[in-house]
């Protein structure tokens, strides 16, 4: 069996350094609650709850799907918990739409959330441990080295990054829901800021963020019932390789390829950069941006920096717009990063992204990757029934 | 179901009664997923490997615990890992006390080229449900589940502790003996079990597992021993608490015509279902598994009962005779608890493998009672059997797959498109 | 790295301790739940719809339905035991450091159980159906968590709680968390740290694709097979990348800028980070030839932290081709 799917109501928290004016039970709910509410439902309409975070040290609580059960109106149903590290918030996402393509349920609760603030992100997600190698620099210290090699590869001038700081930065200040709003965010700002990871800028990385995010997706029944135009899934798929092993090409990664490919052929894309709208890219350190840009088929090896100095992915006039919400440059709650980047592949398809929506937009593209760029989770929507 | 609380006064009377609406709308839902299991693609077990669960396994990392059990599942299949649509795994980061702990594991599969690839933090059994939804698909036809647990390396009863709830219950450190405990009284203070009948269903399962090579608890005791060990915390002697250990199990499921060239006599999995209890322990009545029982209406295991008030189903679900369960039961007082939650009588045989009281490696043990049940499916020596799978405190959630030798439910012997 | 054990002669093992001071904002509910026993009492927050309830703790929702709760009740301090378990020996952090019993309690006006101890002196003081009352901790000590209700006892036998007044709302609660572990590093791991005991790499080599793995892990990642063949590596390698870190990382006692690479050796099929020093950090280039420094030879340990770091061997660079596939 497989059914259609659709993403019928989407709720987000505002997102900030710190929540402190609520639990992880409140800051669940908020963002669940405006997803009941964007798609008309209340808690008794869910069949089943699948959430998603990434690691529990991060929160010091084991498994909290166990404690948040009652929270998210669970009790009764069957809730799934996903941690898929980085791309978690993707995955979830995807493992939800799958109870209903599977014909098992018809509407279901998705929810992704981190309170970093409970905690300390680069301790949790680095906890130092005997017998792995010491631990000399921390999360950029990773994957500096991996930009600096796509640097090498592609010849791209050191600008790039800097352009891309700046233009999620000002794509962000259009969404009342990020975590960072720099109004005076400039190219000479990004340029002067302290090399933290050399070739990495502190303005080119993300923010450590506390929030939520959620989405009800819904079988053909539900959504031809919505009020609001559903989002369609047009295609979704996930892949991973391994962490390391000889010959891993880290810049370009073959999974990230592979589940391009396939969430494409779903999707009847042969080339996404003429038939998608818009992308939704998870780009923790801006750099990202063109490695994911050829990652993901929009340009060919080599030339997606090209893309990015051409302004082609910025909504101010560029024809592929990429990371209109502000993406993770502006909001980074670790486990729900990767849903709040389908979520608004969601919202800009069903024209409900208020100031960031791109006009027109048919076909939007939602991505998440993890781990050592070895953990990706993609779909593809669209406002037409497939 | 008894859903009514043992009156302490109107005010908890009144938690029993919301409870019971919440519970009789879920299981119209579940009921509704039993009527619908003919349409969903056949999805059966083709092979199960589990390692010998040990009270400390030093020696060897995740991996390399992982690597032999994937290797025996995946041989005993006859695929190889490029053949596999789908890899899905369970496990918790905590038990072994590093973050991402699950990416490193990956490595058992030699996920290469890439793989469709996911993980629960949760018991494999979890992952295991996963992974049949994503063969709902059709453009895959196989899976692999596998989970690993290593519990020695911390101290399980703090960690434990940390499911609870984090600002009004695990800043006690509540460990996971006395949460249970307070579920052993309960079930004594109402009549249903004696602290002789934990020690028999301890002897019994200990009994079993001298016929499983991989049980880490296996041996015959007498009954006043047992009856004379100090509490650990009462009304919970040692023997009625799962020994810590640890392991890895893997699983190989199918869909349609592949699990028949894959295994002679699939386990057809004619019906799975999980549902979850209330957060707070003080707002849930100990004494019954509300959540075991919605789990076992939607997979087809057992009929909404005469205390299944309200509750009436679309099309009629078929109950199949069952012949031996596999549950999973931390501690000895829950077996009996899941039994009557399921509607399992005197005739069905109980965890033939020895159960949790004879091996528990956690996120593992549940998937292991998958792979018991259908193991015994595959080698003909029953024809249905139900496997269940808890998590979280006092069964906080359960998950229930009824395994049979038959692909239709209740129907004719039909490997669909043989 | 001093701790390091070799209980085993084929494994190593460690103590690991893993700790974090949390610190939990407690919203609008649970805040006013702790603001209340800071002074001295219990609340609870009522439940709309049928039928009304009063949950507690207070929350901002009800652990059934999941609908919003409205308004905020005091309930107890006096309840009724529900269910209880006598523990002789209290684990680590428990609230009562001697014989006492874990109970759920159903505080007067509850509609549900909280968890709580009841200190009641013995396993034979305590019964199912007992009438027990919440014994606060002097109200100077009380900080804003569930221990600030210190245990239940035996009706009767504790004076009233004193209240306190004019507190400050409790917005955060504390909860340190710590726990101990033993790690041990598996058989393949622990060849490779002996190895670097003795001032030596020794990586194993996949017998299906023959890549030669360093550090180990006991097997190939992409074949999922065990790596069995150890192979000793030279400790000259090639800078195949690296970053400049100019950013104090904690536990980082290094003079900042330092460079951190990722250095291939020879005859190696994957790279590893280490640091680069004996040469400025803006001079450090991709195809750097380098050579690990080691610790004194007194001073080796089976840890990485045996190389110091990797300095320059004054070689030619290697080439690009040479490494371009290990980026």
């Amino acid at each position: 069996m497989s059914e259609r799917c659709a993403v019928i109501g989407v709720g987000q928290t505002f997102h900030a350094a710190a929540r402190t004016d609520v639990s992880i039970a409140g800051m669940v709910r908020e963002a669940a609650r405006r997803a009941l509410d964007d798609a008309s439902l209340d808690w008794p309409d869910i069949d089943a709850v699948v959430i998603g975070k990434a690691p529990d040290m991060f929160e010091g609580v084991v498994m909290p799907e166990l404690y948040l059960a009652s929270a998210l109106g669970a009790v009764g149903k069957p809730m799934l918990r996903v941690h898929t590290a980085g791309s978690v918030g993707g995955s979830t996402a995807l493992v939800a739409a799958h109870l209903v393509t599977s014909g098992r349920h018809s509407r279901v609760l998705t929810v992704a959330f981190e309170k970093q603030s409970d905690s300390d992100a680069m301790w949790a997600l680095s906890v130092p441990q005997p017998f792995s190698p010491p631990l000399l620099a921390g999360a950029g210290g990773y994957f500096a080295p991996i930009i600096r090699a796509y640097i090498r590869r592609s010849g791209a001038p050191d600008h790039i990054g800097i352009e891309v700081a700046v233009k999620d930065r000002l794509h962000g200040l259009r969404n009342e829901y990020a975590h960072l709003h720099m109004e005076d965010i400039n190219f000479d700002m990004v340029r002067d800021s302290i090399m933290l990871w050399d070739p990495i800028r502190y303005l080119e990385t993300c923010p450590s963020s506390d929030g939520a995010c959620a989405m009800v997706l819904g079988d053909e029944h539900a959504a031809e019932s919505s009020q609001v135009p559903p989002a369609w899934v047009h295609g979704m798929a996930m892949r991973s390789e391994p962490t390391m092993f000889a010959g891993r090409d880290q810049v370009n990664p073959q999974a990230g390829r592979d589940c391009a490919a396939d969430v494409y052929r779903q999707a009847g894309i042969s080339d996404p950069r003429r038939e998608i709208d818009m992308a939704e890219v998870y780009v923790p350190f801006s750099w990202y941006e063109p490695m994911w840009l050829e990652n993901l088929g929009f340009a060919a090896e080599g030339e997606g920096w090209k893309l990015t100095d051409s302004g082609a992915t910025s909504m101010d006039g560029g024809d592929i717009p990429w990371n209109c919400s502000g993406g993770v440059l502006c909001t980074n709650p670790i486990g729900a990063s990767g849903m709040l980047r389908f979520a608004e592949a969601a919202l800009q398809v069903r024209g409900r992204a208020g100031e960031h929506q791109v006009d027109g937009v048919r076909r939007a593209l939602g991505h998440a990757y993890g781990g050592g760029s070895q953990f990706f989770a993609m779909w593809v929507l669209g406002s037409e029934k497939p | 179901m008894a859903t009514t609380s043992r009156a302490t006064g109107s005010a908890q009377a009144a938690t029993a009664q919301a409870y019971q609406a919440t519970y009789l709308a879920a299981a119209q839902d579940a009921l509704r997923l039993a009527s619908r299991r003919d349409r969903f693609r056949p999805v059966a077990v083709v092979s199960f490997a589990q390692s010998r669960t040990v009270e400390r396994e030093d020696h060897l990392n995740e991996v390399e615990m992982l690597m032999p059990v994937v290797a025996e599942a995946l041989g005993a299949a006859g695929i190889t890992k490029k053949e596999l649509g789908f890899v899905c795994s369970g496990s918790s980061d905590y038990l072994v006390g590093a973050p991402f702990s699950f990416v490193m594991a990956l490595d058992a599969v030699g996920a290469w080229p890439p793989m469709r690839e996911s993980h629960v933090e949760m018991d494999g059994a979890f992952a295991l449900y996963e992974a049949w939804t994503m063969l709902q698909d059709e453009d895959m036809d196989t899976a692999l589940v596998y989970s690993f647990g290593r519990s020695s390396p911390g101290d399980i009863r703090r960690v434990l502790a940390m499911q609870l709830d984090p600002y009004v219950e695990a800043p006690m450190w509540p460990d996971h003996v006395a949460i249970a405990a307070l579920q052993a009284r309960a079930l004594v203070d109402s009549g249903k079990l004696s602290e002789k009948e934990m020690a028999e269903i301890a002897l019994r399962s200990w009994h079993d597992a001298m016929s499983s090579p991989t049980a880490q608890v296996a041996r015959e005791a007498g009954l006043e021993e047992l009856l004379a060990e100090d509490y650990l915390v009462s009304p919970l002697r040692p023997h009625a608490v799962a020994p810590v250990g640890d392991g890895a199990a893997a699983v190989v499921l199918a869909a349609g015509e592949k699990a028949l060239e894959l295994a002679e006599h699939p386990a057809w999995i004619t019906g799975i279902d999980h549902r979850i209890e209330p957060s707070s322990l003080g707002a849930r009545d100990l004494t019954v598994s509300g959540s075991t029982r919605l789990a076992g209406i939607g997979a087809g295991v057992v009929s909404p009962g005469a205390d299944d008030l309200g509750v009436t189903g679309g099309a009629a679900v078929e109950i199949p005779e069952v012949d031996l369960a596999e549950l999973h039961a931390p501690f000895a007082h829950q077996e009996p608890l899941i039994a009557e939650a399921l509607g399992l009588d005197a005739s069905v045989r109980l965890n033939p493998s020895g159960g949790a009281l004879s091996a528990n490696p956690l996120m593992v043990a549940g998937l292991a009672r998958i792979g018991e049940a259908a193991r015994r499916v595959m080698d003909g020596s029953a024809r249905v059997a139900v496997a269940h799978a808890t998590s979280g405190p006092c069964l906080q959630q359960n998950l229930v797959c009824l395994l049979a030798a038959e692909a239709e439910a209740g129907g004719a012997v039909s490997g669909r498109g043989a | 790295m001093s701790e390091v054990t070799m209980s085993d002669p084929e494994v190593l093992r460690a103590p690991h301790v893993l700790e974090f001071p949390y610190s939990r904002s407690v919203g609008r509910d649970l805040g006013a739940f702790f603001t209340g026993l800071v002074e001295g009492r219990v609340l609870g927050a009522s439940t709309r719809g049928s039928p009304d309830r009063v949950v507690v703790p207070a929350r901002e929702y009800d652990p059934i339905t999941g609908e919003d709760t409205d308004g905020l009740v005091e309930v107890g301090p006096g309840g009724v035991v529900t269910a209880w378990g006598w523990t002789d020996h209290p684990l680590e952090g428990q609230p009562l450091q001697r014989p006492f019993a874990w109970a759920l309690v159903v505080l007067d006006g509850a509609s549900n159980a909280i968890l709580h101890v009841v200190d009641s002196g013995s396993h034979d003081a305590m019964s199912t159906g007992m009438r027990v009352v919440a014994r606060f901790r002097d109200p100077a000590a009380r900080v804003g968590s569930i221990t600030d209700i210190e245990c239940f006892v035996p009706e009767g036998s504790a004076p009233q709680a004193d209240r306190a007044a004019g507190v400050e709302p409790v917005t955060v609660l504390s909860t340190p968390i710590r726990l101990d572990y033993t790690f041990s590093a598996g058989i393949a791991q622990s060849s490779f740290l002996r190895g670097l005991s003795e001032g030596r790499f020794l990586g194993q080599r996949c017998p299906r694709c023959g890549q030669v793995y360093v550090p180990p892990r006991g097997s190939c990642p992409t074949d999922g097979v065990p790596t069995t063949d150890v192979v000793e590596l030279p400790d000259t390698g090639t800078v195949t990348t690296y970053c400049v870190v100019n950013v104090p990382f904690q536990g980082q006692a290094i003079e900042l800028p330092y460079v951190c690479a990722q250095v291939l050796l020879d005859g190696a099929n994957i790279s590893f980070m280490h640091l680069i020093q004996g040469i400025p950090a803006d001079q450090v280039r991709m195809g750097l030839r380098v050579r690990a420094v080691w610790v004194d030879r007194d001073d080796l340990v089976p840890s990485m932290e045996s190389v110091r770091y990797f300095e320059p061997t004054g070689e030619p660079d290697a080439p690009y081709e040479s490494y371009e596939e290990y980026l």
